[in-house]
């Protein structure tokens, strides 16, 4: 990755378009005000909320960012019950303990005091590597969705002054301003406050054009005119009542298998053998079976001229 | 359409007012703008070029909009904002669009249809709109202008015989068009039939507030389940994680006494501490009688998707579906996991009994009391999804009371605007006295404070 060595900051988007060759080059096909919610949030420094549907590369996103700034990733994983502890840090005790019984009696209450409570003996969890790291990062904060409000008004001092505060030892100010994404499925609404203080972004599924640019990025070799009738399907897939719809990440996968296999085109056949990469329910399984499987066959589907 | 019409692109100081007033629309539709999301608004515009339109407004949305409810907002009041924005300067300098189009006149009807088909596949947006403008003149020419520019907008749209792709039509069908496409012509034979009247009256008619209708529910049946379906799944979602966020907050009032007591042997017995039981989110006895006939087909399609959103979220959950008399179909909804085929069952097979087609309220109760009755107890809920229009028939409230006073709680979602209930044959008042709630439920927020009410614990 490119070494910067007098000033901290790594590679830094100077306008839309570079912002998104840069994803590009990444591997990432930025669609739409994705570049430009990008680039205003480096501009800007503010956290970026995205939102969409399960599976359109909303943390795909966050990586490629991290690849096309050279910024490294920290991730924290929401879920459920998550708390200060796991996300900002936490004394690491037995350390302290350690330092107590080497101390002995002898030393005083205020010196000892001072010296368990300093950052030797501070245990730096995502939140806290994130702003104390001397090159800025790319912090991603996955699925916030799935955490309780109060972990969320938590946030909040870290996303808008980027700061901590340890009771202990006083306020951690951010060494570095690090690049922020929430992403969030939308399983519960967020509060205000924190969604006042993000930039919003919302990510849907491709278009057939877009969706068949990344595939070709992702499995060149695949021929042109396979890899469009297996985006149709997706699509087409896509638009049947399913209990999880193919992810892009899935539409990937199914043609890189489809290379493997040496498929020359997408029947029914071939359909009937690889749906389960694309598709993970047994009943999903069946509705595809029945609704696509049959199109294929009348050779409804790959008809349409390209556009 | 250049936001700064008047050319100073270096400082914001002709836009900022703009920008502010935007931001004053988007709270009248009530949209939640705060001077934070302003703030950050003006910062990513000095970031931006603003000779590019579609620039210009995804760092507006970036900025401003929330969520993609707030999005869909943005973007039908953006237009219409920053249309009526130039065209006041327009009349405020009198400008006008001289020069009345040359050529138009030797263009047929045919003609211009065959290009606007060839445009809405394949042609770009400016062309789109010149042509919006050839139809208009053409359409002028025939002298069938209403003045009204709705109704001008769906004769022209008739005149030139376009019709959307039904969503699953098979491609090859010469006659349709991409209905995406569509609506963007109509946007722009819309706005054009604007511009025209503005210039030949000289002022610029009132702003109205976006008809509600615009953001209602998409029932109609023309459009698509699928986006029915979609609102319906971001609710049920919401239903299967409501009340965690309660838990624990607020402490419930009714002593454990057991756990205290046990608690207690820290103390030497002594009950320092009370122990509280806690609270377990409502997970009612659900009873739903769904209107299915004529006169909310629009709305019964909602209905039944609601309905099978519910039964995923709630295991006691009876439904019936009614016309003039009831009958139940949990089992349907229990047996077919799709939507689609739900529907198609309650249609076809599942015996929704149906003679003259009317509403027969007063039946459907009578006939509900009789049969479900002795299972209704204080801790089930009745839900009615109709519209209360009996047809001209017996309401016979006094019956519905009874099924009140048996259930815990009663609701009613009405698929009207409050405004229309009471007129014509619609009876709501016999019933509103005698439930919990009446609910108008015409747009996915009237559809949230129900699931509130529904959900909240007592």
């Amino acid at each position: 990755m490119v070494e910067s060595i007098l000033s901290p900051v790594s590679v830094d988007f100077v306008s839309i378009e570079e912002t998104q060759t840069a994803l590009t080059g990444a591997g990432y096909l930025a669609g739409g005000s994705t570049a430009l919610v990008c680039y205003l949030a480096q501009r800007l420094g503010k956290p970026v909320l995205v939102e969409g549907p399960a599976g359109v590369g909303k943390t795909e996103l966050a990586k490629a960012l991290s690849r096309a700034t050279g910024r490294s990733l920290i991730r924290l994983q929401c879920y459920e019950g998550l708390d200060e502890a796991k996300a900002l840090y936490e004394w690491n005790y037995r350390k302290q303990l350690l330092r107590i019984q080497v101390e002995a009696s002898d030393a005083g209450w205020q010196e000892v005091k001072d010296d368990i409570f300093g950052e030797e003996f501070l245990l730096a969890r995502p939140l806290l590597t994130a702003i104390s790291e001397e090159r800025p990062v790319v912090l991603l904060i996955d699925e916030i969705d799935k955490t309780d409000q109060e972990f969320e008004a938590m946030l909040l001092e870290v996303l808008s002054d980027f700061q901590i505060s340890i009771p202990e030892l006083g306020v951690v100010q951010a060494r570095s301003q690090p690049l922020v994404l929430l992403t969030s499925n939308n399983s519960r609404e967020l509060t205000e406050a924190l969604k006042r203080r993000c930039l919003y972004l919302w990510l849907d599924y491709p278009d057939v054009e877009r969706e068949l640019e990344i595939v070709h990025l992702h499995a060149p070799d695949l021929e042109e005119s396979v890899a469009r009738k297996l985006v149709e399907v997706v699509q087409m897939v896509r638009d049947l009542d399913l209990k999880k719809p193919p992810s892009i990440a899935e539409s990937i996968d199914w043609a890189r298998a489809l290379l493997l296999l040496g498929a020359e085109n997408v029947d029914e056949e071939v359909l009937r053998r690889t749906m389960s990469i694309i598709v993970k329910h047994r009943t999903d399984l069946d509705m595809v079976a029945e609704r696509v499987g049959v199109k294929l066959t009348d050779g409804l589907i790959g008809s349409r001229p390209a556009g | 359409m250049t936001p700064a019409s008047d050319g100073n692109t270096h400082r914001p100081t002709g836009m900022a007012p703009r920008l502010l007033e935007l931001a004053d629309e988007l709270r009248r539709e009530g949209m939640a703008v705060g001077t934070s999301e302003l703030l950050d608004a003006f910062e990513a515009l000095r970031a931006v070029s603003w000779a590019d339109q579609a620039e210009f407004r995804e760092a507006i949305a970036a900025t401003l909009a929330k969520s993609q409810e707030d999005l869909r907002l943005l973007e039908l009041v953006f237009d219409r904002f920053f249309f009526r924005a130039v065209e006041r300067e327009a009349v405020g300098r009198g400008l006008k669009e001289g020069a009345k189009r040359k050529g138009v006149e030797r263009m047929d009807l045919d003609e211009l249809r065959d290009r606007i088909r060839d445009a809405l596949r394949d042609g770009s947006d400016g062309e789109l709109r010149d042509l919006a403008r050839l139809a208009i003149a053409a359409f002028g020419r025939q002298g069938e202008g209403s003045g009204v520019i709705g109704v001008d907008v769906q004769r022209i749209r008739r005149t030139l015989a376009l019709k959307g792709e039904s969503r699953r039509a098979e491609p090859q069908d010469r006659e349709s068009v991409p209905r995406e496409r569509l609506r963007q012509f109509e946007g722009h034979v819309r706005r054009e039939l604007e511009r025209e009247l503005i210039e030949r009256t000289e002022s610029l008619a009132p702003a109205r507030p976006l008809r509600d209708l615009d953001r209602a529910l998409p029932t109609g049946p023309a459009q698509d389940l699928a986006a029915v379906h979609r609102v319906v799944a971001g609710l049920r979602r919401r239903l299967a994680t409501h009340g965690r966020e309660h838990r624990g907050r607020s402490r419930s009032s009714v002593v454990d006494v057991r756990r205290t007591m046990r608690h207690s042997l820290q103390t030497g017995g002594v009950p320092l501490d009370l122990r509280y039981r806690p609270r377990r989110p409502r997970r009612p006895e659900l009873y739903v009688l769904c209107d299915v006939s004529t006169s909310v087909t629009s709305a019964s399609v909602f209905f039944l998707s609601v309905l099978h959103a519910l039964h995923d979220s709630f295991r006691r959950l009876r439904s019936f579906v009614f016309v003039e008399r009831i009958s139940e179909v949990s089992d349907v909804f229990e047996r077919e996991r799709s939507f689609a085929a739900v529907s198609r069952a309650i249609a076809g097979d599942a015996g929704v009994a149906d003679v003259s087609g009317y509403t027969d309220y007063g039946r459907v109760w009578l006939e509900f009391l009789d049969g479900v009755v002795d299972d209704l107890d204080h801790r089930s809920t009745v839900i009615v999804l109709g519209d209360a229009r009996t047809n001209g028939r017996e309401p016979h409230a006094r019956v519905f009371s009874k099924v009140a006073a048996r259930a815990g709680r009663t609701f009613w979602m009405n698929p009207e605007p409050r405004l229309y209930w009471n007129y014509g044959d619609s009876v709501m008042a016999a019933y509103e006295p005698y439930c919990t709630g009446v609910f108008e439920c015409w747009t996915t927020k009237h559809l949230e404070a129900f699931v509130n009410a529904l959900t909240a614990q007592r």
